[in-house]
């Protein structure tokens, strides 16, 4: 936050490697546009975009969710497995109507980032093995709920997932809402600060009076909503409830986008635009292999390749 | 996050009113010997009350078959978390196991038709090579365990899709081959990947106990600055430590292609969190510097018990097995940090 303060004569060097830690996730998107544009046949069309605007929706949700469990030094595992237990609460309440789904579902999320918030705020339970173990039971839960895919019939689901609003899709205009929302709260709220100040030292913070563990329960029950969201916004989207698929592998995207966005695994730091830039990123990285006919295997592989560069810049950057 | 050298999270480690209420020192003492111990055998009590409980609720638990079936399917997580075992004490953690458990599975598969040294030195030289460019991020770039691993992860998979035409090659294995008979064989009726495993486990206990890299492990676990000020080799043990979790997931899965007699392309994916909770459930502590070898075997015995009693009740959905298996974890991490808590208050 005080990169600049430090009062150090950078050399021309320094000041370049510091504009691309802080820049090069949004050059990044921007040379692959190039790329795109300049080699992809039909790319620059609207229904292209679309797509990948819905695509990209799920994962920014969750990794909005995830850039505050980071920026709290801590990480949530569970998401994948919330993104399940939501879409079987929505298969089971549809009965009662979609509204009462819908809120089920979320509330579903929350109280499992309630579990994994309380293991970490008032236990001391380091948040990787919590947020794992609510991550494996999570999954099962939800199996236990729903032991297959189920289609979801109803035209309220329907046209959540596939509605538009002046050619935007719902599920898009979902996730810019929240990203400005996460945003909001990050920059200009007590909240926000308190959280910041907790992941750059807990220590610190509890001695300056700030209320630690109702602040680290908030952040896990907000990731736990917001991956509750992701996961009616996926369900919507597929008009079926898959609980043994969906969301798996989705922490490790959601922890992609946001290191890949420059938000620091040491915490006190969260980028929220970094974080929607870094999964645009991910997004356009995997469409580009997959439009030139790159088998998915090389998807991975480059994806690999992108965070270490990503946390090899960062280094520099906590090093100082 | 499991960084390992700061854990400023951790808030017990604030003195918030020292010695307010502390013990007469005998008391303390014995109180903390009670917690050593129950940290160290709560996992095997646990597992012989679970062994009684399920003997005498199931006919079929205490047969031969049954035992047998189950010793077998555990070696191959176990082994991986021998290797796990040794990251965790140093405070790291390894999340690329699962992969290349898989890759080294796909790999021997493919290399058995070149005969066994090929199928079994492949996977441990190019799962191994990953392990040991994990370590060089981690210990020389100091990049986070959490993150490099995660990478490895990805890459691994890929490796392995791109070796296998996306997953829809499944190469097959001999089954006249010595190679086939290191999963298949068995020795005093008990399947060869058993002995391999409890040899493995010997020899690790021996190595992280009694021999100089060994305490390097723990000292580094314990305080990495503290460790390099006292001259060991910080860098090197974690290459070394990293390097071994790959060799011994790549061996993990070479053998279980060998019993499999294929090198199978779906598995392995949420192995990592297995052998993760087994080397928690066993005693390890996650912030490195405390843990054994043997616990972590008891941690896989007793998941793969669970997983047993509940696919013996035919009436519950192996889901089930997922809720008891996570809450477990959560039940022993919470016993684990309630102990560390009074040992270190103390």
């Amino acid at each position: 936050m005080t990169d600049l303060a430090l009062g150090r004569p950078a050399a021309d060097r320094d000041h370049v490697l510091r504009l691309l830690q802080t820049y090069g996730v949004y050059l990044g998107v921007a040379v692959l546009l190039l790329v795109n544009i300049l080699f992809t046949p039909h790319f620059l069309s609207g229904e292209n975009f679309r797509t990948q605007a819905v695509q990209v929706a799920p994962v920014l949700i969750v990794a909005l969710g995830m850039a505050l469990a980071i920026g709290s030094e801590g990480v949530d595992l569970s998401v994948g497995s919330v993104m399940a237990l939501s879409t079987s609460l929505i298969s089971l309440y549809l009965g009662y109507g979609v509204w009462v789904a819908l809120v089920v579902a979320v509330l579903g999320g929350m109280a499992v980032g309630a579990a994994n918030g309380s293991l970490v705020a008032f236990i001391g339970v380091q948040p990787i093995v919590a947020t794992l173990a609510l991550m494996v039971a999570g999954r099962g839960l939800a199996l236990v709920l729903l032991p297959q895919l189920k289609d979801v019939r109803d035209p309220n689901m329907a046209s959540l997932g596939s509605g538009a609003l002046l050619g935007i899709p719902y599920p898009v205009l979902i996730a810019a809402a929240l990203a400005l929302l996460v945003a909001f709260v990050v920059r200009r709220t007590t909240f926000g600060r308190q959280l910041l100040a907790i992941g750059d030292s807990r220590p610190a913070a509890q001695l300056a009076g700030l209320p630690v563990r109702r602040v680290l329960v908030l952040v896990y029950v907000a990731s736990g909503a917001l991956a509750a969201i992701a996961g009616l916004l996926a369900t919507a989207r597929l008009s079926a409830s898959d609980p043994t698929s969906l969301g798996n592998l989705m922490e490790l995207s959601a922890i992609t986008a946001v290191v890949v966005g420059g938000t620091p695994l040491s915490g006190g730091r969260v980028r929220i635009g970094g974080t929607v830039a870094g999964a645009v990123l991910i997004q356009l990285l995997t469409a580009t292999l997959i439009k030139h006919d790159l088998p998915p295997s090389w998807t991975q592989i480059a994806q690999a390749v992108v965070i270490v560069l990503a946390v090899y810049a960062a280094r520099e950057r906590s090093k100082r | 996050m499991t960084t390992g050298t700061t854990s400023p999270a951790d808030p017990v480690r604030t003195p918030a009113h020292p010695g307010a209420d502390a013990p007469t020192p005998d008391r303390a003492a014995r109180s903390e010997r009670l917690s050593a111990l129950a940290q160290q055998h709560g996992a095997l009590v646990t597992l012989v009350v679970a062994v009684i409980v399920a003997s005498l609720s199931f006919d079929t638990f205490l047969t031969a078959d049954n035992m047998e079936n189950m010793a077998v399917s555990s070696a191959f997580l176990a082994v991986v978390a021998l290797g796990m075992t040794f990251v965790i004490v140093t405070g790291g953690i390894d999340l690329s196991v699962g992969s290349l458990f898989a890759l080294g599975g796909v790999l021997a598969a493919w290399g058995s038709r070149y005969g066994t040294a090929v199928a079994l030195l492949l996977p441990l030289a190019v799962c191994g090579l990953v392990g040991l460019v994990n370590g060089l991020l981690i210990a020389r770039s100091r990049l986070a365990p959490f993150i490099v691993t995660l990478a490895a992860m990805l890459g691994a998979r890929g490796i392995m899709l791109a070796v296998t035409d996306e997953g829809s090659k499944t190469y097959l294995v001999d089954k006249d081959t010595f190679f086939a008979t290191l999963g298949q064989g068995k020795i005093l009726g008990i399947g060869a990947p058993v002995w391999i495993t409890v040899a493995l486990f010997v020899a690790g206990a021996v190595v992280l106990r009694r021999t100089r890299f060994g305490q390097y492990v723990y000292a580094v676990g314990g305080n990495e600055d503290a460790a390099a000020l006292m001259g060991a080799p910080v860098a090197r043990t974690k290459i070394a430590v990293y390097t071994l979790s790959g060799l011994c997931a790549g061996l993990a899965g070479a053998l279980n292609a060998a019993w499999l007699v294929s090198g199978v392309t779906i598995l392995g994916s949420g192995m990592e969190l297995e052998a993760i909770s087994a080397v928690v459930i066993g005693g390890t502590l996650l912030t490195g510097g405390f843990g054994f070898i043997s616990g972590s075997l008891v941690g896989v015995l007793l998941l793969k018990v669970i997983q047993n009693v509940i696919n013996q009740i035919g009436s519950l959905d192996s889901a089930y097995q997922q809720v008891v298996s996570g809450a477990f974890l959560a039940v022993v991490v919470i016993a684990q940090t309630w102990l560390g808590r009074r040992r270190r208050v103390l």
